[in-house]
């Protein structure tokens, strides 16, 4: 199946049965838990338990947001779909809903929010779905006024998947133009399904070097049952390396231990049982030719 | 829509400079009822704008519930002030976290323009004539 943003634009995508789809299946709902609940970790909110007023961007049936209330911080979700909106209402989200095209910017009043996240959304802004919509226009007022609503080193996380580099270079370079710091985080970067990218953005100045670093860059792989809140013995579990490496190590090792005297001497002792015609041993036997045979 | 987010929304029509404060027209309203937390209030309180909320409450159809001024903060977190029933501090997170607009609509003060409020969710979807860029 192709990715969802080629076939059509979001708010005709995500009608009521595609909606209703989003939200039974149990593997979305796991992956879009995990994914906000990374997202909330790389926001690096004060860790002094007061709640937070944060922004959804994208924020569909409210997937993401219920990660949002778990952690106690109040919320607001915008989403150009009604259709997933009405399955939110349903779902009785604890968050404000906005019906709302984040490439119109946001409407929000200056410095109001303690940072914004947002679930595989924003690389919808790359497509030209309308006649009107022009990719560059919508990226440059998105990140804008996302800025703009931001209060004061605040961050936003914005989770996407992009097509290739280009987009990602275009989302990048659209987010450093409205005044953001900082860069692009690469969860599981070797596995082509669990690789997850994420836009981490700081509003105000903030060095890059402090970008935190994506989870299984060293080549370690994402097992199924990996949950956000145990990285740090992550570090220390045996992880699988690839296949390539390894299985070249042991033909060589298996061609040293077979090819002897000894193996060569067994083989013709098998052969003569089963009543072949085996030339005699001799202490020839197992020798290398001389080079000018 | 709770009146947090009332306060929080600025129209983002084309042309329009502030688009901001919203005039609310109520048609129906909800009360959903959830914990106080002192700290939320006392982070929020400086980014509320407390003339706009004063005004949506009067809309909602709650002219009694807040002062038209701001109250000193020394008076909203008196000590205990949160246990007791009727306090400023008590009003106000009534105000902002349960008072819910249910149906009516969102006037832009500059340009007119209105956005419908349909089961809760503001409609601020923009023409293609009035998206500014």
């Amino acid at each position: 199946m192709p990715r969802p943003e080629v076939q059509a634009p979001p708010e005709i995508f995500y009608n009521e049965s595609e909606a209703r789809k989003y939200t039974t299946s149990s593997r979305i709902i796991e992956i879009q838990a995990r994914i906000s609940e990374r997202a909330l970790e790389l926001l690096a909110l004060p860790d002094d338990g007061v709640p937070k007023m944060l922004l959804d961007i994208g924020c569909g049936s409210g997937l993401s947001g219920e990660t949002l209330t778990e952690h106690g911080h109040h919320w607001i979700g915008c989403d150009i779909s009604q259709s997933m909106l009405d399955v939110a209402l349903e779902r009785e989200t604890e968050g404000d809903l906005l019906l709302a095209d984040m490439g119109e910017g946001l409407g929000l009043r200056p410095g109001v929010m303690d940072g914004a996240i947002s679930i595989s959304a924003v690389q919808w802004l790359c497509n030209a779905d309308k006649s009107s919509h022009e990719p560059r226009l919508r990226l440059k007022a998105f990140f804008g006024s996302l800025y703009r609503c931001l209060a004061r080193g605040a961050r936003a996380v914005l989770q996407f998947y992009a097509d290739n580099v280009k987009q990602t270079e275009m989302l990048v370079s659209f987010a450093m133009k409205a005044g953001f710091a900082g860069g692009v985080v690469i969860d599981w970067p070797h596995s082509s399904k669990a690789k997850k990218s994420y836009l981490v953005l700081t509003c105000g100045t903030s060095s890059v070097a402090s970008l935190p670093k994506g989870k299984g860059e060293n080549g370690e792989m994402c097992s199924s049952d990996d949950d956000g809140d145990d990285d740090e013995s992550n570090d220390d579990q045996t992880v699988g390396t690839y296949g390539r490496n390894r299985s070249n190590k042991r033909q060589k090792v298996n061609k040293k231990n077979g090819r002897g005297k000894d193996w060569l001497l067994r083989k013709k002792e098998q052969m003569r049982k089963r009543g072949r015609d085996v030339p005699a041993d001799t202490k020839y036997t197992g020798r290398k030719r001389k080079t000018r045979f | 829509m709770r009146l947090l987010t009332h306060n929080f929304l600025a129209s983002n029509v084309k042309g329009v400079s502030t688009g901001y404060p919203l005039a609310l027209e109520v048609a129906k309203t909800s009360i959903k009822e959830v914990e106080l937390n002192v700290d939320f209030l006392r982070g929020i309180l400086p980014k509320i704008d407390w003339r706009a909320l004063f005004a949506a409450t009067s809309a909602a159809g709650f002219p009694e519930l807040l002062a038209a001024e701001q109250p000193p903060e020394a008076e909203l977190f008196a000590e205990g002030a949160a246990a007791v029933e009727g306090s400023a501090i008590r009003r106000l997170h009534h105000a902002l976290l349960e008072i819910h607009v249910e149906e009516g609509t969102l006037v832009c003060p500059d340009s007119g323009r209105s956005f419908p409020i349909l089961k809760g969710v503001p409609n601020m979807l923009l023409h293609e004539d009035e998206v500014r860029h």
